[in-house]
Formats: structure tokens, C-alpha cells, sequence
């Protein structure tokens, strides 16, 4: 990264200028305050226009989170560009689902409401990118939430840097954001190469492994841009899951996928004209390592007979981080139709309302609860208090994302499988793999 | 040693060095400062008062909101020396001071000199950046 500028030396423009005064507000000053600090740090010559924002910090971390946006609202806060909200501490529509102290309840829900109350669109999701409308190619946006980041910047070309709590909300006050990082053109090259085409096509194109690979990705090239060189077959979903994966393990904002994502047309498109600062040769062998990298039960690995496996009890099934697609429910319901989930084990599907709606609509919602399957909307099992499961079990999960997250955040060991190993899993109360899928 | 100031304030502890990257969010438990991440090789140790020496953060954007609920515990690390910018860690340190008028200061080191600082040492950094090892 530059080396930060001092926010003295940052340029800005007389409206800059009266927002900083305090000409539009004091939650403007402050925001505009926050923003030249950060350009600063950044190493920015100055600030430019976005034309829409997504916001992360109407999640509950704690009561600091809630003293910010008070703050903002206090200050007369509202947002001048388009702007979306991520998930929030609870389930709105089924506020029964909230498994946490009536006091955390009450603050979660106040910070979702300051940002309602500063114009934000209350769309509740960590896959923004699913619901309408969302950025188009090159449009300058300021995004918060890693996942949600990646695949703005990555599959549909948007240009934002990687924002995060607190900022977000700035820039979407100001409609400003720092000139830096991934807004700008000669950063968005790739510099790593990682080449998949030494591996047998059935493991390039298996969807499923698409989380242990943006796993293996982001572990091994930090806050690098990754060109991913021979992966075919990736759909929206998969894009989604490979780079939320990315995004946890490393730092990773933006990926090149030769042939799939916009900016990667071929390799040297996703070079940007330029040579790479490192190739790496994927191999079986690395693959196995993102996969058990993804589960922190050791009884699962490579050598273990099935016997071993079939000792691996199952609590919790949990999926949808990021957000479930309605295409993603689609390929759900048969399986769970067919093998129901075993009433020892808890069920969790995470998702949006969007996505939530067309269920309803097609009747396949209360089909799903009455397999056993609990839709969850607006939040998401590992920011907030939803399993009733007690901690300390095991939890499976065909997210990388959940998998990195859920022993630190809700105290579960986790198994990764693929989607139908989770549910044939949840079915037996018992870990079940597919042993012919398992490279 | 000299620093790039991220964020300006004074910090004193000592050292926790932290080899690998780490997500605040997921990561420590805002109330202790208790590293929380299994998968990270410090698992266990807390960054509360210590002069937190760390390459990068990773992971989620949601890791300044940790940093600033650490300010508003008393948990946060004394200070954060990194080897290179890390914004989101930066931002939460500097929504402190907007808020609680204290944070601990966010500074980065050139990497041989981030490479230098020893484990354990009493260690402070001030307003300028400076950073003074004890002995």
C-alpha cells in the first residue's frame, strides 16, 4: 500500500470544505472528519464521488457501535447516495428466532433503526449483490462487508475500496470516499497467478470446492489481487462462495477468474498488461489442505475410515453465509425433501428477504419448515444469537465463510461438506461424505 | 524507531507480537482482549494493554467496530504497530477519538525495524510516532 499522506495534504473542493465546516450539519462535519483521517491513512490525494453505498455498521458488536450512529442521527445524518444496509443483530420478521438477553435485543434493534432513520434501504443482507438494483461496471461505490466487497469489485466490475464499519456510513452521508486503493484503475491488476489447470477437470468444475479453493487463495496471498487461472463452471453462487471464502482467510478484495469475471477476459487482461509477482501451481495436495483447513474436526481427514467418520455426531447444520439465492434453495429442497433432517439435529438456513419472499410464493417456505428447516432473514448465525443449540458441538456447513467464523464467534466446532453431505449429515444426526467427491 | 502515524496517541505495555495477521472480528473478545481465533498460533493471549506488534489485519470489515468496543471496555491493545496500513483497524482507532476522545495509536513500522521489536519487551509509542524499547 502508498505510504499515508498527512490529511492536511489531502485536496479537497469548496462543498468538501462547508461539509467539514459544518455548513451541512454536524453529522456531516464528523463524517467528513472520519473521511479525511482515513484518506490520510490511505495515502489519498483526495476524495471522489460515489454513487452508492453499502453499510456494515448496523450490525451489533456492542455499545459502541450504537453510540456512533447515535451520534450521526443526533447530528442530523442522512445519506445522499443510494445506500443498503447488511445484516442487522436480529431477525425483524421473526423476532422469535432472537436467542440472546432482552437488553442485547433492544440495542440491536436501536441501531437498526438509526440507520433506517438516516435513509438507508433496509434490504438486511450480506449478498446485496443478489437482491436489485446493484452496481453496474466501473460506477464508483463504497461498499463495507469483506464478501460483499469481493464480489462487487470481482464479479460485477464495480470500483470500491475495502470499507468497513463506521466509514461506510460516511461516505454515503457525503456521497465522498478517498481516491485510493481499488478505486483506481492501476491497482486493480492482478499480481498473483494461482493455476488450477494441472488438476483433473472434476475437481476444477466441482462447486461445491469452490469455498476450500478462495480458502487456499486468500491464506496464500494476503491483501494481493489473485488471477485465478482454469477454473470453469462457476456460476454466481460459486463466485460468491470462493470469494467470501477468500475474504476470511485473507485480505483478498478483488479476484480475477480467467474467463469468468469481467475484468478477465484472458490472463493478460487480468495482468492488466503486466507480469505476475508470483505463479503458483495449484496441486491435489494444496486443495486437500483448503478443504481441511475449512473444518476443525480432525476425524474427517484423508486416512480416515468411515467407520471414524460415522462417530463425528452432528448438531448443528447451518447454511446460507453469505446469504442463500433463491437458485441455492432450489438445489436444497429436493435433497431435504428426500432425507429430511433428523430431529436431533438443528437446521438453519440464513438468508434475504427478497429471497425469503419468493419461497413464500412458491409455497416451498412452509414446505421447508415443516421438513424442520428454520429460514432465518435479516442476520445470520455467527453474528448473532440464533442457534438454540448450546455451544460447544459441532456445527457443518458448506461455507467457508461459516466455517472460519462459527468456533470463534458462536463456540462450535465446525466440519465442512459439500450441500448434499450437509444435509445426508443432518438426516443420520452422524457425518456422512460423499467419498467418491473427495479429492 | 521511527513510525508512520496512522492514528496519534501515546501508548505504554508490553509487547505482544503476533507473527500472523489476525481479524479483530472473530478474533478477540472485546471485553478481555482475549485472542479468540482458533486457527491463529497466539489463540489465548490477550492484546489488552499490550503493545500489539502485527503485520496486517485480515478479514472482516467488522474488525474496527471490535477495536472501538475494546476502547469503550478498557481492553483495547496500549497500541497497534503494524508492518503495513491497515485501514480498517486505523478507522476504529480514529472513530475513537471522534467518540471517546482516547485511542490507542495506530502506527506502521518499516518491516525490518517491525521485525526488531522483541516479544515481551516494555515498549511505548507517543503522538509522534515514536516508538522506545525499554533496556
Amino acid at each position: 500500500m502508498a505510504a499515508a499522506t498527512t490529511p492536511e495534504t489531502v485536496e479537497l473542493t469548496d462543498h468538501d470544505r462547508a461539509m467539514l465546516a459544518g455548513d451541512c450539519g454536524k453529522a456531516a462535519a464528523v463524517a467528513m472528519r472520519i473521511l479525511i483521517t482515513m484518506a490520510g491513512v490511505y495515502g489519498a490525494e483526495r476524495l471522489l464521488d460515489i454513487e452508492g453505498a453499502h453499510i456494515d455498521g448496523c450490525l451489533y458488536h456492542g455499545d459502541s457501535g450504537v453510540d456512533f450512529a447515535e451520534l450521526l442521527v443526533a447530528g442530523g445524518a442522512r445519506v445522499n447516495v443510494p445506500t443498503t444496509l447488511n445484516v442487522g443483530g436480529l431477525d425483524l420478521l421473526h423476532p422469535e428466532e432472537f436467542a440472546g438477553t432482552a437488553e442485547r435485543r433492544a440495542k440491536a434493534l436501536r441501531l437498526m433503526e438509526c440507520y433506517e432513520e438516516m435513509g438507508c434501504r433496509t434490504i438486511w443482507t450480506c449478498a446485496p449483490y443478489q437482491t436489485t438494483p446493484r452496481p453496474a461496471f466501473g460506477q464508483q461505490v463504497a461498499w463495507a462487508e469483506s464478501n460483499a466487497i469481493v464480489f462487487a469489485n470481482s464479479v460485477l466490475g464495480a470500483r470500491t475500496h475495502r470499507y468497513g464499519d463506521f466509514i461506510d456510513i460516511c461516505a454515503a452521508i457525503t456521497g465522498r470516499a478517498p481516491a485510493v486503493g481499488l478505486h483506481l484503475e492501476e491497482n486493480r491488476r492482478g499480481q498473483v497467478v494461482f493455476d488450477f489447470r494441472g488438476l483433473p477437470r472434476s475437481l476444477t468444475s466441482a462447486t461445491w470446492l469452490l469455498p476450500a479453493i478462495g480458502y487456499l487463495v486468500g491464506e496464500r496471498c494476503g491483501s494481493r489481487v489473485p488471477v485465478l487461472l482454469g477454473l470453469t463452471d462457476a456460476d454466481e453462487d460459486g463466485l460468491k462462495a470462493l470469494g467470501a471464502a477468500a475474504a476470511s482467510s485473507g485480505a483478498v478484495a478483488l479476484f480475477h477468474a480467467v474467463g469468468l469475471t469481467p475484468e478477465a477476459p484472458t490472463l493478460e487482461a487480468a495482468l492488466g498488461g503486466g507480469e505476475a509477482e508470483e505463479w503458483i501451481e495449484v496441486t491435489v495436495d494444496d486443495l486437500r489442505a483448503g478443504l481441511d483447513s475449512l473444518s476443525t474436526v480432525a476425524a474427517t481427514q484423508e486416512g480416515a475410515g468411515t467407520e471414524c467418520e460415522a462417530d463425528v455426531r452432528i448438531n448443528v447444520v447451518a447454511l446460507g453465509s453469505p446469504h442463500f439465492s433463491p437458485r441455492e434453495f432450489a438445489e436444497l429442497l429436493p435433497l431435504v425433501e428426500r432425507r429430511p433432517p433428523a430431529s436431533s439435529v438443528e437446521f438453519v438456513v440464513c438468508t434475504n428477504r427478497q429471497a425469503l419472499e419468493w419461497l413464500e410464493a412458491r409455497g416451498e417456505l412452509e414446505q421447508l419448515r415443516g421438513i424442520g428447516v428454520r429460514v432465518v432473514v435479516d442476520t445470520c448465525v455467527v453474528v448473532a444469537p440464533i442457534l438454540r443449540t448450546p455451544a460447544g458441538g459441532i456445527l457443518m456447513t458448506n461455507s467457508g465463510k461459516f466455517s472460519h467464523y462459527a468456533p470463534g464467534n458462536v463456540g462450535f466446532d465446525v466440519v465442512f461438506g459439500s450441500l448434499s453431505d450437509c444435509v445426508d449429515s443432518a438426516h443420520a444426526g452422524r457425518l456422512r461424505r460423499d467419498r467418491e467427491l473427495w479429492p | 524507531m521511527r513510525s508512520l502515524v496512522l492514528v496519534a496517541g501515546n501508548g505504554a505495555g508490553s509487547v505482544l507480537r503476533l507473527e500472523d495477521p489476525l481479524s479483530f472480528w472473530g478474533g478477540v473478545d472485546p471485553p478481555t482482549g482475549r485472542i479468540i481465533d482458533r486457527r491463529h498460533p497466539n489463540c489465548g493471549d490477550s492484546v489488552s494493554g499490550r503493545i500489539l506488534v502485527m503485520p496486517y489485519g485480515r478479514g472482516s470489515s467488522s474488525s474496527s467496530s471490535i477495536l472501538l468496543e475494546g476502547v469503550r471496555l478498557g481492553a483495547a491493545p496500549a497500541a497497534i504497530v503494524l508492518r503495513e496500513v491497515d485501514g480498517i483497524l486505523a478507522l476504529g482507532a480514529a472513530v475513537a477519538r471522534e467518540l471517546y476522545e482516547q485511542s490507542p495509536p495506530v502506527v506502521v513500522l518499516p518491516p525490518a525495524d517491525w521485525k526488531a521489536v522483541p516479544e515481551g519487551a516494555e515498549a511505548s509509542v507517543d503522538v509522534s510516532g515514536r516508538l522506545r524499547i525499554a533496556g
